[in-house]
């Protein structure tokens, strides 16, 4: 039992002491963290313990197998060049944060059941939250509210599908979905919110560049790819992931090519990526599958390192913008190198572990002869090279020299960037290690003549694109719409929508009912009667020949005993008669 | 002071043709394997001279007006949802 801790519990269990300990021992503390649970991941033994009976299930914490541990090596090892690239920071909100959000993905990873999994889930999406509140300016905290109700939403769905599923099989593990039906599908679309597939991408580039420094470069790493592995070990050869993964893969590159922010390009820069993965799921071999880890693998270590590059910059000028920034090549070299080499891994060039995990997917793809994904994942290729592997070095460390003279960032942060470096090189050249913790055993040869001669074509002739279409990628101070256009400004439209109709069905109601017809009855009832009886009676008056004063007067005296209620009992029963015979004729 | 000069190696119009021409030779190197390689290629429409070369060309070239066509309509200013 003592070799099989879940991993999750150092990290939940140590945030917990992390205000009481001050100063650099903090620091200190919170790398020490994740390596202690990288060595607990090292020693998990294949099988399943911490089975726990709540309310009729049999919760189990910790599944071990090929699968969980290879994303619990990743969430351990990001989370500790993370915590170095943080040695600056003194904020325990932040740390305490970061730590619960890694600390539950690794709970996701691990469960071998829905409920706790969910459980797991929810706190991840609440943790989170508070990385991106922490950079405390008016944006963040709106874009961090969007951002948790997105994951409520998605949250609900799942909790639906899961209490759906439940009640249908009988069972709460959560392994691979073979019936297609409500349960399984309500459960898909919440992986796929957190996954950011659209139409549910939209918060991911909304929220992630309005977190802080370092609060980027961790939610870079777990909420997408907790989701790949949800996807991964529930969906696996279910064909409309591929559509969707391709689809994603385009969508993140058109919006990365739209964008001005350095870190809302690297945010959507994220989809574009994740959706190589859903496409490997969707294709549902050994192969693709095995290309879906790897490439989770190595995006987490490439993608931190771009968000570290890119905090960096940020840290050290306060700017992100492609339009504020430029010429800090001069000022910044190590971090441009390290950018450089997060760029070159993401854009799959030979050498660097992109090349090694994303052709693990591309011939998943041609080994099911699927002539049309195999198409479009090289497309994309293509365009990562063009937006993330040239476009985000080119403006922020080339382009046109802004004056921008900040120096080196601090060397934590170049420490941190330097060991991802190294990873993404060595994983690159030498992906064995990567390969023997896949899921399924590995014969694949990445490095053969027409493959990299291939690759550098399709990279080399991208690149020359760029340059050849520069004056057309001018940045602009913009932003470009994406789906959450419908909950921001369609918001704002349905709120008038709302207000012009509601309010406009009120206020009639208003005119009609208050203003019309119950003060018509509050008239009637006052006086009325009294009016209705002078009717017949100044009929029968003036008949008799009775004109002027005189019949001012009966009126007025008539008038005040009827609508005071003492009329004569003879002039009483006449008027029923009256009425009666009115009715009569009126029938 | 004697300040170090700064490196300004980019900043440089000589230096930025060189880069350039260095850019396609790169590209021209990439060619020469199809030369001998002689690729079958994996579906029957690829496996001609250049063919991935060509790919990345034109599927960048598309990706980029695709981009500039729809930025049209999606480009809005920075404050769009300020207001």
């Amino acid at each position: 039992m003592t070799n099989n801790l879940p991993p999750a519990a150092i990290l939940i269990l140590g945030a917990l002491l992390v205000p009481f300990i001050k100063g650099k021992a903090k620091s200190y503390y919170v790398i020490l963290l994740p390596a202690m649970a990288f060595f607990l991941v090292s020693q998990l033994q294949t099988g399943t313990s911490w089975q726990v009976h709540f309310f009729g299930f049999d919760l189990t914490f910790l599944r071990v197998d090929k699968l969980s541990k290879v994303f619990g090596y990743i969430f351990t090892l990001n989370a500790f060049a993370a915590f170095i690239y943080a040695f600056y920071l003194k904020d325990s909100t932040q740390h305490m944060s970061a730590l619960f959000y890694i600390g539950s993905s690794l709970g996701v990873v691990f469960a071998g059941d829905l409920v706790s999994l969910y459980f797991f889930w929810e706190v991840m999406a609440v943790a989170s939250t508070f990385l991106i509140l922490a950079r405390k300016t008016e944006k963040a905290q709106a874009a961090g509210l969007r951002y948790i109700l997105v994951h409520v939403f998605g949250g609900l769905c799942l909790l639906a599908g899961i209490v759906l599923y439940i009640s249908q099989t009988g069972t709460v593990a959560f392994d691979h979905m073979v019936e297609r039906g409500s349960a399984t599908y309500l459960i898909l679309i919440g992986f796929l919110v957190n996954a950011a597939a659209p139409p549910f991408s939209a918060w991911l580039p909304d929220a992630y560049p309005e977190a802080t420094v370092t609060g980027g470069v961790i939610l870079s790493a777990y909420t997408t790819k907790t989701a790949v592995y949800t996807l991964v070990r529930g969906f696996p050869g279910w064909e409309i992931l591929i559509w969707i993964g391709c689809i994603m893969t385009l969508y993140g590159i058109i919006y990365a090519l739209l964008e001005n922010d350095a870190r809302r390009i690297l945010a959507y820069s994220i989809i574009n990526q994740v959706g190589f993965m859903v496409t490997g799921v969707g294709i549902g071999t050994m192969m693709s599958l095995n290309g879906t880890v790897a490439h989770a693998f190595c995006h987490i270590i490439y993608k931190a390192l771009l968000w570290m590059s890119a905090g960096s910059v940020l840290y050290m000028t306060g700017k992100s913008k492609c339009t504020d920034l430029g010429g800090l090549y001069k000022t910044m070299p190590w971090t441009l190198i390290f950018g450089a080499v997060g760029a070159l891994s993401i854009s799959a060039f030979p050498a660097t572990s992109g090349f090694t995990s994303k052709s693990l997917i591309i011939d998943g793809a041609i080994h099911q002869h699927m002539a049309w994904v195999w198409l479009i994942l090289e497309i994309a290729s293509a365009g990562v090279f063009l937006h993330a592997g040239i476009k985000f070095p080119y403006f922020v460390f080339f382009a046109k020299d802004k004056g921008l003279r900040p120096g080196e960032t601090n060397k934590s942060m170049l420490l941190a960037m330097a060991f991802l470096s190294f990873l993404c090189l060595f994983l690159g050249i030498y992906p064995q290690p990567l390969y023997h913790i896949l899921p399924f055993e590995v014969h694949y040869q990445a490095y053969t003549l027409p493959h990299v001669a291939g690759q550098l074509q399709l990279l080399l002739f991208s690149a020359l694109v760029f340059f050849l279409f520069l004056p057309l990628l001018k940045r602009t101070e913009t932003i470009a719409i994406d789906t959450d256009w419908f909950y921001r400004k369609g918001g704002r439209v349905l709120y008038r929508v709302m207000d012009l109709s509601l309010n406009g069905i009120n206020r009639f109601c208003d005119r009609f009912f208050v203003g019309g017809v119950s003060g018509a009855l509050a008239r009637f009832s006052e006086d009325g009667i009294a009016r209705l009886t002078l009717l017949p009676l100044v009929t029968y008056w003036y008949m008799k020949g009775i004109r002027g004063k005189r019949l001012e007067i009966k009126k007025m005296s008539l008038y005040k005993n009827v609508a005071k209620g003492v009329i004569p009992a003879g002039l009483g029963a006449a008027m029923a008669a009256f009425f009666l015979v009115l009715v009569f004729l009126m029938s | 002071m004697g300040k170090k000069k700064e490196f300004d190696f980019f900043d440089k119009p000589e230096n930025i043709r060189k880069l350039w021409i260095m850019l396609y030779v790169l590209c021209g190197l990439t060619l020469i394997p199809d030369f001998f390689l002689h690729a079958e290629g994996h579906f029957g429409f690829d496996g001609f001279f250049g063919f991935h070369g060509l790919l990345g060309f034109v599927a960048c070239v598309v990706l980029i007006l695709f981009a500039k066509l729809v930025g049209l309509v999606l480009k809005v200013k920075e404050n769009y949802y300020d207001k």
